[in-house]
Formats: structure tokens, C-alpha cells, sequence
């Protein structure tokens, strides 16, 4: 049984190789062991669906001379993860695709022991808006009618999202507290739930990313009112962001590979020229805009300013809205 | 058997306690207009548990289990040297993955196992214990992409050597 | 009609030679993995996720679902072999698998498996094929009240399931319930019950860790200790006749649960957030309620085999349906395959159906077509199975040590796992000494992590009113109808007490 599926499989890596044109990139250092691909999210979730199609591309391109391996650690909302690659066994083989809880997980979770600034800064593949959306039949088109009916509920208002201190309750935490909003939040085991309850009308709005509630938005079910990008998106030319509001806010999920904390400089420009030759392919740009990312590129020492700015930014958002 | 029965429900008993006392670092309570905190489940969960130690126990008094009536003895040698054995090899195996790596440490098992508690003939034994490591290495490595616990770093060279091999 | 013809061109897509070859390679693969503890269909769906970049998207998501149904059906393979539930949907194939294997009647109950398994995928197939978006948006309605109704529902099926000892029934369900609250809050995003404040009970207990634990090293030492060391069980030769008569005999024997599980795992299967696992707990539970002797269930009954597997096929394409309809993924596999979909560049969601009518009807072909491979298939692999388990008890032994240690750390991907299950083994081990039934807990440790999150979803909504369980139309019902089921055991074990104490 061992046979077969092994020349299974050394055959449909052959046809990779004899089929894609795209070539290994020659560098002086290469990876001797197959590359721990750890994301910071169970599977499914938006963070899960960009690792495994990176892996693809990477896998589709043969861009690596050993695979990655894509390896769920979402437990206590990314500290698993953040643990994992801080005890990292082997750093030049230990990556993780990460999502905001990057940031704030080790704010909440000071026990952990984890400095996100020592971590290795590889590729941002790109950065993840988000949409406050309500049902079509809930009769709210526009945000002003959205806020007017907020208010005239009182308390029953009803929102779904990812759990306390995830991205989208940060958001809603902002919005409530700079329009006097008093919300029901109700959270959910991961975005795709969040969208079937808004789907079936259990909660009244959601803030999500574009890609999550894409599906229903096509079909007309779900209609976008707001988005906290700093300019209006493409994907949405008609619908206000809140800075227009007249808000200072702007919020993004970030979508990076990160190295393990005491990764080698030539493992780290090994690695940077992989995923730069991922983010440059036809497939990841599509990607780019069918899921409406926004590109942000930046090279090593702009991502660590970045990445302080974040943490200082996150760790006055958790503070204002008390946690 | 009847102090082991009662012994046991005594851990038990101080596991729930422990439990009870752990799921209080969140609210226990019914939190007015937002239903049940985070520790409400556990809390009040470990307390039935606790509950059950005492029906347990209280059974046992009445005797109305079949070990609290028994006066036998709870496993005799043969049975603690089975435990240990059996038992204790799992425990080394587990404890050897992070020296000798996840396939080394198979390996060292089956030896074990086969030739020590089993008694099978030494080609026996090496054939298996050789050959089902290297097959497992293959289907997890190599087919399913599952990386496992290399142990400490004297394995390293072997493992590059056969990761050289599969892709 | 027009389904009709858009159905029978899948079936002839998924009939193209290539196709066809991928669909056997697929079964044959997932059905190994699936076989193996700690692995399931997400494993192999996952892995072999980047290959079909390769092919075009239609022949790509047919090599999946064959995947995806090898899986399930290799899911049984250890229950019944080995004992040790592979996934979560296998938990109750093991109830009367493992006695059926131990009495040395192993290849009946993989045939019951196999042909139930069959049935299960077929019926569901049919309901997908005639009812998918109406269904789709039915399921939709089930909110969070819904589903923990179920879930108590779910419970109430297992009131009394097994041990006679009641408050060693209650301890492994609680157990089972606390452990599952190990790890994360995520109602209140913060960490809870970080035992022993150890970092690596962050990521939760999972169901996989205290299966194993208790399957596959509590349960063997048991066995080892109990026999002390010499496990006789006569699994005869396996001969083509031998298969037969045995094929009759799970017709006969196993119809009346292998139907029961068909419909109910269908229609829990097509809930978001319940899936396969409830359903075939669930088929199992009503199965015995059902049957004329009950007591037989839990000792070796066909019957109590082809319940969960049948449902567990049933329900798994049943999960399908939210992914395909509304983009919306049922189960980690599902949301992997939507993932595949993805990059495939096609846009799940509600328009799926409308603009992708090809790829829809071409996947629903094949899995028709999947289904019959997988049983075929697995028919001829029995064997193989059935001489694994004629080896030496020394031998074996071994084997399912290592297999439950290194499918331990291929599931979970951590050490802290892998010595948690040797704690529940060890633990497992003592308990089973004294008769705690340890079946509930696993059992509970399933439900627990949806029970407990939409109870409180439930009451976030209704502003901590509890009445929202009874007043909604769907969940009142499904309320009231598991308190009574959970009340009668009760009540009746307190009528047959009470001579009993005056006596």
C-alpha cells in the first residue's frame, strides 16, 4: 500500500516539475528539511485559505527544493502558534502565516513571554480590509440608517463576529464607542459562521473581511454599508469608508510570513525570495483582487517599524475598549 | 479492590476540586442579561463530578459495587508486571521520541516489544522493527507531508540524508 | 428534469478514463488514510490539495470528493480492527464493532460497515441531488437555540447507553464536558483552564487525544492485563463464500439501522456547525431505542454498526451542502475543499449553483460514482484487514501502540498531546478497573465544545432569557422532546428501584 501511494506521488511530482516552466531560484543557502508552515488559525478560516493557496503556488511553481508544511496552530487564539515559533526548534525552517492576532495575542496574553519584535520579518503579502455588511431584508441601506437604528433598539441590537479581542470585535468596539452604539455582540466559531448566521438572520450585522461574505454579497443577500479602509475599495466604489465619516480609523487584517525569532539573515533572503516570486505570480494578483487584499509591499526594516507601530496601535485599541 | 475503589474516588474527588477551583479565575455566575461566564460550564460541571465521587463513594459503603465487596487485591504481580511492562514501555517510547526521534524511537519499541514481552526470534524482531520505522517514515514524510519530532540534533545527518532521498 | 440531464452528464464526466482512474487512485488513498488513527479526510484532502493544480478544476474536485469518500469509509477500518475511533464519526462504529471483531466476527461487521456506508452515501446523494437549495436554506433557519436543542437532543439518545453504575456514567460525562472547556473562551476571549498553568493546554483537549488514550493504549493495557497477555480471537480464513454469507447476514441483521442512520445523518449532516459526528451518535441512539433488543447493542449488533456508519456516510455528503449552496463550510474538510474552489477561481456562494452548473452537477456525479468505487474497493480490501488482526496478539499489539502514538502526533502535532494521551491511557486504564464506563466521556468531549458555545450564544441573543429554547418554533419542539427522553430513563430506574430497596 506503501508503494503505490509513494509512486503516486513521485509521479504527480515529476509531472510538477517536467510541466511548469517556473524554475528553483539558485541562492547560497537552501533548506536541507522540509519547511514548518505553521498558521495561526485552525482550518477554514481566512488566514488557513491563504497559506494553503501559497503553499500551492509554491508547490505549483516547485519554488522550494523541500515542501512546506502547512500545520494548523490556532489554539488560544494564535498564542500556539506565537509559542511555537518562539521555542522554534530549528528557526531557519520554521514559518508562520499570521493574521492580526499577531499583535494583539501577545498583549492579552502577557504571560505567554512572547516579543513579536524579535520574530523575523519575511513577505506581507497583503493586507485585509474590512466591511460592516447587513442583511437585505433588514431594510438598512446606508450607514446613517444603520447607526439610527442601532440607537432606536437600545441594547437589542444584534452583531456576530469572531470572539472578544478578535480583529472584527475591534472594530465594532471603535465604531460603538465613537457613535455612542450599544451592541449585542455574539461571537461565533470562525468567519464562515459568522456569515451563515447574518445568512439566516440570526444576527443583524456582521463586520467582515470581503472574502468571507463575498458569496452572499454576489447572490444580493448581503449589502455592504461601510468600510474602514482608508480610501474606497474597488470591489466597493460605491460604499463610504469611515474616515469619510469624518473618523480618524482605518483597520486591516495583515496577511505576512513571518520567520522565527534567531532565523539566519541568508535563510531569511532565501525565504523573502521565494514568496516575493509568490506574490509577483499571475495567481497570487488575481488572488489579490478577486479577495480584495490591498498590496503592501515593504522590505525588512520598513515591516519593523511597521510592526511597532502595530503593536503600539493594538495595544491602545485593546486598552480603550477595556481589555 | 475495595480500598482501590474508594482510593480512586478520593483522586477523583481532588481532581474536581482542583477543576472547580481552576474554573474560577472566570465568572461562575449567571451574568445578568448575557446568560452564563466562561467558567459557569466547568464550574458547575466539576461540582457534579465531585457530586458522582460522593454517590461513589457512598456506594461504596453500602457496598453495592462489585469491587467495593470484593476483598481480593486490586492486580497481583502478574498483573503490576504486566502494567509496568506494557505500561511502562509506552511511557519510555514517548520519552525516547525527543532523543532518539519519532522513528528511532519506534524502532527501539518494537525491539523491545518483540523480542523482550513477545519472544519472537530475532529476525523476526530486527525485520520489523527495521523495516516499519522506514515504511512509516516514507507514508508520513513523504506522501501525507506530516513532519515528525526529529529528537535531539546527533539525528540530524540521518534525516537529511533520507529527506536528500525523497525529494 | 433538467437536474436530470445535468446529473447524468456528470456521471459520464466523472466516467471519463482519466477521471475514473482518479477516482479509484483517490479512494484507495483516503481509504488508507482514513483507516489509519489520527488521520482523516482533512489530512488527505489537504495534502493532496496542491496537486490539482495540475488538473482542471472539474477532474481536480472529483479526485477530492473520491478522497473525501475513501475516508469515511476507511474511518470504520480501525474502528473495528484496531478500536480505536479514527475520527470522531467512527466513535460509535466502535461500540459494536470492536465486540463483533473481538468475537471473532470482524469481517462482518466491515461488511456491515461497507454496505451501510453505501446506503448512507446513496440516500444522501438523492436527497442532494432533488432538494439541495431548498434544503439549503432550511438548514440556514437552525441558529444557535437550534442546534444546542439537538445537541441535548444528541445526549438524551445516550441517556443509559451504557453502565449500569449511574454515578460512574455521570462522572465520564462530565468529565468528558470539562475537559472539552480546556484551552480558550472564545465567547470571552480569554484563556480558561490552563491546567497546571502548562502552555500547552492552550490549544484544548481534543477529541483525537482522549480517543486514543482510552482506545488505543487504556483499552489495549485492559486487555493485555486482563487476558494476561494471551487475546485469543479465531478471525477465520477469509474465503469469497465466507464473504457472502456474511454480506447476508448484515443485509438481515443491519437494514433497519442502516436506514435509520441513512435519514437522520443526512438531515443533522446538513445543519452548519452539528455535522457528522451528532448525526451518527445520534443514528446510533435512536437505533437502539428502536430496536426490539436493545440489549443486544453495545455486545456485537450489526445493527448498531450500520446505524453510525451509514449516518456518518449520510451526513458527510449531507455537509456538503452548505459548502456547495452557500459557500459556507460544514466541517474542516469542507472548508478546505472550499479553500480548493478558491483557487480553482470559482466563487462559492449562493451563485454557485446558478453559474457553475457544470462543476456543481459534475461533483454531485461523482460522488454517485465515488460511492460505488469506495464500496467496491473496500470490499476487496477486507481481506487484507482481516489478516492483520490473525497476527499473533504479540504482534499486533505492538503495532496499534505505535500507531496510536505516532497517528497521535500526525492529528495534534505536539509532544504535550502525545503525553496527554499517555496520562488518559494510563488513567483510562484504572478507571476501566472499576468499572467507570469511559464511552460517555468521549462521547461528551465531542458534543461539549458545540453545546456549550451555542448555549451561550443562545442566551447572548436572547439577553440571558432561557425561554429562547422554548418559544422559538423549531428549537421549542426539539427542547421538549429531549427533556423527556432524558427524564424517562430516570424515572424509570427510580420505578425498578424502588422494590429493589424494599426487597
Amino acid at each position: 500500500m506503501k508503494l503505490t501511494k509513494r509512486v503516486f506521488l513521485a509521479l504527480a511530482a515529476s509531472s510538477t516539475i517536467a510541466t511548469l516552466p517556473m524554475t528553483a531560484v539558485a541562492q547560497d543557502w537552501e533548506p536541507r528539511r522540509p519547511i514548518d508552515f505553521t498558521i495561526m488559525a485552525g482550518p477554514g478560516g481566512g488566514a488557513d485559505q491563504i497559506a494553503r493557496f501559497i503553499q500551492s503556488v509554491v508547490e505549483a511553481g516547485d519554488l522550494t527544493n523541500r515542501p512546506l508544511i502547512p500545520t494548523n496552530r490556532g489554539g488560544g487564539s494564535g498564542a500556539e502558534s506565537l509559542l511555537h515559533l518562539k521555542d522554534a526548534r530549528d528557526p531557519d525552517h520554521t514559518l508562520m502565516v499570521t493574521l492580526n492576532s499577531f499583535y494583539t495575542t501577545p498583549i492579552r496574553q502577557e504571560g505567554l513571554g512572547v516579543d513579536i519584535e524579535t520574530f523575523t520579518p519575511i513577505t506581507m503579502m497583503g493586507v485585509d480590509p474590512f466591511v460592516l455588511w447587513v442583511h437585505k431584508d433588514s431594510g438598512i441601506t446606508t450607514f446613517e440608517e444603520f447607526v439610527a437604528k442601532v440607537q432606536e433598539m437600545n441594547g437589542d441590537y444584534v452583531m456576530g463576529g469572531t470572539g472578544t479581542g478578535q480583529e472584527d470585535s475591534i472594530v465594532i468596539a471603535y465604531m460603538s464607542s465613537a457613535y455612542g452604539l450599544d451592541i449585542n455582540y455574539i461571537p461565533f466559531d470562525g468567519g464562515g459562521a459568522v456569515a451563515a448566521a447574518l445568512a439566516g438572520q440570526q444576527i443583524m450585522a456582521t463586520v467582515n473581511n470581503p472574502a468571507e461574505a463575498k458569496g452572499f454579497y454576489e447572490s444580493g443577500d448581503f449589502l455592504p454599508i461601510l468600510s474602514f479602509s482608508d480610501e474606497r475599495m474597488d470591489a466597493f466604489p460605491d460604499v463610504p469608508t469611515l474616515k469619510e465619516k469624518g473618523q480618524d480609523f482605518s483597520y486591516y487584517n495583515q496577511r505576512a510570513i513571518v520567520g522565527a525569532p534567531g532565523m539566519t539573515p541568508e535563510a531569511a533572503a532565501y525565504y523573502r525570495e521565494v514568496f516575493g516570486q509568490v506574490y509577483d505570480s499571475e495567481q497570487w494578483q488575481n488572488y489579490l483582487v478577486s479577495e480584495s487584499l490591498s498590496p503592501l509591499p515593504m522590505d525588512e526594516a520598513t515591516t519593523r517599524a511597521y510592526w511597532s507601530t502595530q503593536v503600539a496601535n493594538h495595544r491602545q485599541l485593546l486598552a480603550d475598549i477595556g481589555n | 479492590m475495595r480500598q482501590g475503589e474508594i482510593s480512586l474516588a478520593g483522586l477523583l474527588a481532588l481532581f474536581s476540586i482542583y477543576l472547580m477551583w481552576k474554573a474560577t479565575e472566570l465568572p461562575i455566575g449567571y451574568i445578568s442579561g448575557r446568560g452564563p461566564g466562561g467558567g459557569f460550564w466547568p464550574f458547575w460541571l466539576s461540582l457534579a463530578m465531585l457530586l458522582s465521587c460522593v454517590a461513589i463513594a457512598f456506594n461504596w459503603w453500602r457496598g453495592k459495587t462489585p469491587a467495593s465487596r470484593s476483598d481480593e487485591p486490586f492486580m497481583d504481580s502478574f498483573g503490576w508486571l504486566t502494567l509496568l511492562n506494557v505500561g511502562g514501555g509506552v511511557v519510555a517510547f514517548v520519552a525516547l521520541i525527543s532523543v532518539v526521534s519519532m522513528y528511532g524511537a519506534i524502532a527501539l519499541f518494537l525491539l523491545y516489544y518483540l523480542r523482550f514481552l513477545g519472544r519472537h526470534s530475532w529476525p523476526l524482531t530486527l525485520a520489523i522493527s527495521i523495516l516499519l520505522p522506514i515504511g512509516l517514515f516514507f507514508f508520513f514524510e513523504a506522501v501525507m507531508l506530516i513532519s515528525m519530532p526529529q529528537g535531539m540534533a546527533f539525528t540530524q545527518p540521518f534525516f537529511d540524508v533520507m529527506y536528500d532521498i525523497i525529494y | 428534469m433538467e437536474i436530470l440531464s445535468f446529473l447524468i452528464d456528470g456521471i459520464f464526466l466523472a466516467l471519463e478514463p482519466t477521471n475514473l482512474i482518479l477516482i479509484v487512485i483517490g479512494v484507495t488513498v483516503g481509504l488508507f488514510i482514513g483507516a489509519m488513527p489520527g488521520l482523516g479526510s482533512v489530512n488527505g484532502v489537504a495534502i493532496l490539495l496542491p496537486i490539482t493544480f495540475l488538473v482542471p478544476p472539474a477532474s481536480a474536485i472529483i479526485f477530492l470528493a473520491a478522497i473525501y469518500y475513501g475516508a469515511m469509509y476507511g474511518g470504520a477500518i480501525s474502528s473495528v480492527t484496531l478500536g480505536i475511533p479514527g475520527a470522531s464519526t467512527a466513535v460509535a462504529t466502535t461500540f459494536d464493532g470492536r465486540p463483533l471483531a473481538l468475537q471473532g466476527r470482524a469481517s462482518l461487521a466491515l461488511v456491515t460497515a461497507a454496505l451501510a456506508s453505501f446506503v448512507g452515501g446513496t440516500v444522501a446523494n438523492i436527497f442532494f441531488t432533488l432538494f439541495a437549495p431548498v434544503l439549503a436554506s432550511a438548514a440556514l433557519s437552525f441558529g444557535p437555540p437550534e442546534i444546542f436543542a439537538l445537541m441535548l437532543l444528541a445526549f438524551a439518545t445516550f441517556v443509559g447507553l451504557s453502565g449500569d453504575d449511574v454515578p460512574k456514567t455521570i462522572f465520564s460525562i462530565c468529565l468528558g464536558l470539562v475537559l472539552a472547556t480546556v484551552g480558550f473562551d472564545t465567547i470571552s476571549g480569554a484563556p480558561r483552564l490552563v491546567l497546571f498553568e502548562i502552555d500547552g493546554f492552550l490549544r484544548g483537549i481534543g477529541f483525537i487525544v482522549l480517543a486514543i488514550g482510552v482506545y488505543g493504549i487504556g483499552e489495549m493495557l485492559w486487555t493485555i492485563e486482563q487476558t494476561r497477555g494471551e487475546v485469543t480471537t479465531t478471525n477465520p480464513k477469509m474465503t469469497v463464500k465466507g464473504m457472502a454469507s456474511d454480506a447476508k447476514e448484515a443485509v438481515q441483521r443491519g437494514w433497519k439501522g442502516t436506514w435509520i442512520g441513512s435519514f437522520i445523518g443526512f438531515f443533522v449532516g446538513i445543519l452548519p456547525a452539528a455535522g457528522a459526528t451528532p448525526g451518527s451518535l445520534m443514528s446510533y441512539g435512536v437505533a437502539k431505542m428502536l430496536s426490539r433488543n436493545p440489549e443486544e447493542y453495545g455486545r456485537g449488533s450489526p445493527d448498531g454498526v450500520a446505524a453510525p456508519e451509514a449516518a456518518n456516510n449520510s451526513a458527510s455528503t449531507g455537509s456538503m451542502l452548505p459548502m456547495l449552496t452557500l459557500g459556507i463550510p460544514g466541517s474542516p474538510t469542507t472548508a478546505i475543499l472550499l479553500g480548493g474552489m478558491v483557487i480553482w477561481g470559482l466563487v462559492p456562494g449562493p451563485r454557485l449553483f446558478v453559474d457553475e452548473t457544470e462543476f456543481v452537477w459534475g461533483l454531485i456525479g461523482s460522488f454517485y460514482i465515488s460511492n460505488i468505487a469506495a464500496l467496491v474497493i473496500n470490499l476487496a480490501f477486507i481481506p487484507l484487514f482481516i489478516w492483520m488482526l490473525r497476527m499473533p496478539f504479540t504482534i499486533l499489539a505492538p503495532l496499534i501502540f505505535v500507531l496510536s502514538i505516532i497517528g497521535g502526533f500526525a492529528a495534534s502535532r505536539s509532544m504535550h498531546d502525545l503525553w496527554l494521551i499517555v496520562i488518559f491511557g494510563l488513567a483510562a486504564f484504572f478507571l476501566r478497573k472499576f468499572d467507570y464506563p469511559l464511552a460517555p466521556a468521549v462521547l461528551a468531549i465531542v458534543l461539549g465544545p458545540i453545546a456549550e458555545p451555542t448555549l451561550r450564544q443562545s442566551l447572548l441573543l436572547s439577553s440571558g432569557d432561557p425561554m429562547i429554547f422554548f418559544n422559538r418554533p423549531i428549537a421549542g419542539p426539539i427542547t421538549v422532546v429531549a427533556i423527556i427522553l432524558i427524564l424517562l430513563p430516570a424515572l424509570k430506574y427510580l420505578r425498578r428501584k424502588k422494590p429493589v430497596a424494599k426487597g
